[in-house]
């Protein structure tokens, strides 16, 4: 009974910023009284938008950066990117790419810069990052303001002000850019994938013939899949079904029980059948697949079912997310992600090792640049507004803060803190307003308590890592 | 032709800055055989082996003359790196791990074993996937040989201090072609039983034809361990023996040997008095690296009183927790009346004057002119050097100047005057400004740590005079701290030699070489 207590205790404590969050949001949703299924969708519109973001602030915090202030320069990548797509007049999905491709070199380079001038300030990252964001502001004010239209040529009463230089204060997404990432249909997303894959392998059955090398089987295998997948995308009742831009988020929540199954069967049939592990132990696995089974049941519950049934959810963004997730996973099982940790941890350490340090650290920002420039995308094209001068301003510290508020640190944030983050840190951003007009019939006051809380959760965080790191020297006299 | 010295370093000589802090040194190991370096700090045994480790201290001071053979093949590494190409190996004395990894990944860290992934093939082989198993294998292989057992998966962060050592030791024996192992103070931070399991652990590396060198100060691991030492004394190998042909005595006498030139004859004693002027009982300070670990000592009146040791060993920890710079435990009395050294100001109050070794520090306000310097204490602490007007106290300007002037004359500190902001002195007058000071308080006892670090040679006779001059003429209490055991047999009547944070031996100046080299080992 005394270790569950203790188990239990340590577990609280582990996760008390989480908990105190969770706390919160639940009072606020309780006091605002907003219908669940409104919550929901607003919710899981907000993690669309944001997760990315978030989630490009794991890798410097990895590399023991710190938390990445400097993800404002990605986002301007972004927004560069985006003006001149709009101005050439590309839309929808080849407008997106556009995007991409004129943004990626641009936020690489970014990164590239942010990192050299982070070596030459080890140890006061952070606030390098957070002045240098209000540096690059500066700039990039400078060339929306004046450069464009000004030194560059550029005509459009759509984008410029009446005076004929400078961008104006914001720019209409609705009808260019707008859902251009979220309303991809998981058909053409398939396409896209078997056409990859096709390609990979042909370059391979190629390269192997070239160099007179057998072709393994594994290389057929997948061309053949590859192949016939895509036959039946192609197939027009298979594409009707495929063309949908949103998933029903009960469909997704089934599927996503319907993987843990799946996943849980092919471990087990995996180690006992085909690996012949006498001493796998199935229990945990059942454990998981009643969980799953469980969770079915619970989505036939009216209440459930009304908020799952009531939220769709955009297929593409998701799977952007889903794949940042995955990319994060793999690269710390990497030869750079364990060079990082190390750099991360002491760089003393990792330079005796051979590792370049300042080398690993460049890497780390321009990824976490290069990601940031992505998530302003996705951000931007989900809002459907481009607010010239605002949209960058303030992404730094609401990602950050949402980072904090998923229980991390400055020196250690994961992938599944950064998921809770966004989930709690949002739910409250929409809640707040109506919990302050309930509660003291004022919205406004909810306002700005979401600012303080976003504010305040960095504030606290740095002070802890301050006073951490003021206290570690000191250590009681010995005996 | 095979060389039969698997490292040979011939005629090596190295000058800072026109300093020279190694002499045509030669030094040899063989295969399979554990060398022990010793010498003093500052004899050259670090610099010897960033030498050979082609550290980039050496490369930005100009190089460095002489030759170094492996296997009878002319080497020069231009980096750490690659010295440990040719299979040179250093296990730190302060620990290169990472607390937060797994065993397995300290030992594997820079040297990961990876295996071709999609992500590498895309973007090369930075992003191959680690291969965990196969590192804990070759982990595991690595503990068994120096037979430490471990689980290869626990975090570095739980394991007892003693085993972090071993860790680094496997991480070097996991190194391929590992031929030479430099161990540099393994021992310090060991209880005495892990240190022997450590040495143990070391024979039975030699025994696999691996050179190893032993930096050690503790000559009783010497004598039981090593198969052969060179000592270097004052950068010039002064010794290189076989350990069956020598003896502790005389490695100790050789590592210490140098002519003495009294200042004074301790014979003439000033302290007939006989009065106990400072008394520390069980006496523990809290400093990091200089951790004094329970002392008991008696000071007369009037003497000059020397301590002396080994970097690292206490001795500078004694002075600050006397004056309160670092927290201290026990019983501290001054002519008898105890006082409270944990309270910043306390021994000041009592008559305490101190000059700290770090002189740019501590000791002085860069930025404030010497004036300004030699009086702030007095003024804080004695409330002189005021104008007293009743409702505020003013700096009392004539005053002051006066004795800047005074004590700029008296010690001869060159400078353009009073006014001269301390900072744009040379050492020897920075250190001359920092035992004004202390004379400013007129104090009954006078600590000075390390008084000659870093100052020329015709400033340090004038301090070394001037103390004597106040021991003599004032009759004032002197205790000196100084890492040059030369200085303090020049001028001490008595000597303590620390080593592990307590007093080793009370020795008179005037003792046999052997005794103060076995003192400081801590013998």
């Amino acid at each position: 009974m005394g270790r569950v207590k203790d188990i239990l205790l340590r577990t609280v404590l582990n996760n008390k910023v989480v908990i105190l969050f969770a706390i919160l949001c639940i009072a606020a949703i309780y006091t605002a009284q907003n219908p669940l299924t409104f919550v929901a969708s607003e919710l899981f519109t907000r993690i669309g938008r944001n997760g990315f973001m978030v989630l490009a602030l794991l890798i410097p915090v990895l590399a023991g950066m710190g938390l990445n202030f400097g993800i404002v320069i990605g986002a301007i990548a972004a927004q560069i990117a985006v003006f001149w797509t709009v101005y050439w007049g590309f839309e929808g999905s080849s407008g997106f790419l556009l995007c991409l491709l004129l943004s990626t070199p641009l936020a690489i380079f970014f990164g590239w810069l942010v990192g050299k001038l982070f070596n030459r300030m080890k140890g006061a990252e952070m606030i390098a990052g957070l002045i240098l964001g209000y540096f690059a502001d500066g700039l990039y004010q400078l060339f929306f303001l004046y450069i464009i239209g000004g030194i560059i040529p550029v005509s459009n009463p759509r984008l410029i002000i009446s005076g004929g230089i400078g961008v104006k204060n914001t720019i209409d997404l609705t009808g260019n850019l707008k859902y251009s990432l979220d309303n991809i249909s998981s058909g053409s997303m398939l396409t896209i994938a078997c056409g990859a894959v096709i390609l990979v392998t042909v370059v391979k059955i190629i390269a192997a013939l070239a160099k007179r090398e057998g072709i393994p089987k594994k290389t057929w295998l997948a061309l053949a899949g590859a192949l016939i997948m895509l036959g039946l995308v192609m197939l027009p009742p298979v594409s009707k079904l495929l063309s949908a831009r949103r998933l029903l988020l009960l469909h997704g929540v089934l599927l996503a029980l319907a993987a843990v199954i799946a996943k849980q069967a092919w471990l087990m049939i995996n180690n006992r059948l085909i690996g012949r592990r006498k001493d796998y132990p199935l229990g945990p696995r059942f454990f998981l697949i009643a969980l799953a089974l469980a969770g079915v049941l619970l989505t036939c519950l009216k209440p459930a079912e009304e908020i799952l049934m009531s939220v769709e959810i955009p297929i593409a963004t998701y799977l952007c997310i889903l794949g940042l997730y995955l990319f994060n996973a793999a690269l710390l099982k990497t030869r750079l992600g364990q060079n990082m940790r190390t750099v991360g941890q002491s760089q003393t350490v990792a330079h005796a090792a051979g590792i370049d340090v300042n080398r690993t650290r460049i890497i780390a920002m321009i990824i976490s640049t290069t990601l940031a420039c992505w998530g302003q995308l996705i951000y931007l094209q989900n809002i459907g507004t481009f607010s010239t001068y605002g949209a960058h301003t303030q992404v730094g510290q609401y990602a950050i803060a949402a980072l904090l508020v998923g229980g991390a640190s400055v020196q250690k944030a994961t992938a599944k803190q950064a998921v809770i983050g966004v989930i709690l840190f949002h739910t409250l951003f929409i809640v707040a307003p109506q919990a302050g007009k309930e509660l003291f019939n004022n919205a406004q006051l909810g306002e700005y308590f979401r600012v303080f809380v976003a504010y305040g959760v960095i504030a606290v965080s740095l002070a802890m890592h301050a006073w951490k790191t003021a206290m570690k020297p000191k250590k009681p006299l010995e005996a | 032709m095979q060389s039969q010295f698997l490292l040979h370093m011939k005629n090596i000589s190295k000058e800072f800055f026109g300093n020279p802090v190694l002499k045509n040194v030669n030094f040899q190991v063989r295969p399979g055989e554990v060398h022990a370096l010793v010498g003093e700090n500052g004899a050259g045994k670090s610099t010897l082996m960033n030498i050979l480790f082609g550290m980039p201290v050496i490369h930005s001071t100009g190089g460095f003359q002489g030759e170094i053979e492996i296997n009878g093949q002319p080497v020069a590494f231009d980096s750490p790196h690659q010295a440990l190409d040719y299979g040179i190996g250093m296990v730190h004395q302060e620990f290169m791990l990472i607390p937060e990894f797994t065993v397995t990944e300290n030992i594997k860290v820079g040297r990961e074993i990876s295996q071709p992934s999609l992500l590498s093939r895309v973007f090369g082989k930075e992003l191959e996937t680690l291969d965990r198993e196969k590192m804990a294998w070759d982990a595991r292989i690595a503990l068994e040989e120096i037979g430490l057992n471990i689980e290869e998966h626990t975090l570095v962060a739980g394991l007892p201090v003693g085993y972090k050592q071993f860790v680094e030791i496997a991480r070097e024996i996991d190194k391929t072609g590992i031929k030479l192992l430099v161990f540099d103070e393994p021992s310090a931070v060991l209880t005495e039983s892990e240190a022997e399991k450590l040495l143990n652990i070391m024979r039975h590396i030699a025994r696999k034809n691996i050179g190893i060198i032993l930096i050690t100060h503790r000559l009783g691991e010497v004598m039981a361990y090593a198969d052969s030492v060179s000592v270097l004394r004052d950068g010039e190998l002064v010794m290189r023996a076989e350990i069956k042909d020598t003896n502790i005595l005389e490695i100790a006498e050789k590592m210490i040997g140098r002519k003495i030139e009294r200042f004074v004859d301790s014979a003439a004693g000033h302290h007939d008095s006989r009065e106990i002027a400072l008394s520390l009982r069980n006496f523990h300070v809290d400093m990091p690296g200089e951790m004094v670990r329970g002392i008991d000592l008696d000071i007369w009146q009037g003497e000059i009183f020397g301590i002396g040791g080994l970097a690292g060993q206490g001795k500078l920890g004694i002075a600050n927790g006397i004056m309160g710079l670092y927290s201290s435990r026990g019983e501290a009395e001054i002519f008898g009346r105890k006082f409270n050294p944990n309270k910043l100001g306390a021994a000041l109050a009592n008559d305490i004057a101190f000059v700290s070794e770090d002189r740019r520090g501590v000791g002085l306000l860069l930025n404030q002119s010497i004036e300004h310097n030699l009086v702030f204490s007095a003024m804080h602490t004695r409330n002189e050097f005021l104008l007293d007007l009743k409702i505020v106290k003013l700096y009392h300007r004539s005053k002051g100047r006066k004795h800047a002037l005074d004590m700029i004359k008296l010690l001869d500190i060159r400078c353009t005057g009073p006014r001269q902001k301390t900072g744009s002195l040379s050492g020897g007058n920075q250190q001359k400004v920092c035992l004004a000071r202390a004379l400013t308080l007129k104090p009954k006892i006078l600590i000075v740590s390390e008084p000659t670090r870093g100052i020329d040679i015709g400033a340090k006779k004038l301090v070394l005079e001037y103390l004597v001059h106040l021991n003599r003429q004032l009759g004032m209490t002197i205790i000196i701290i100084s890492s040059e055991l030369v200085e303090l047999r020049s001028l001490c009547q008595r000597i303590a030699i620390i080593a592990g944070g307590k007093v080793a031996r009370i020795l008179q100046p005037d003792a046999p070489d052997a005794e103060f080299g076995l003192a400081m080992s801590g013998g």
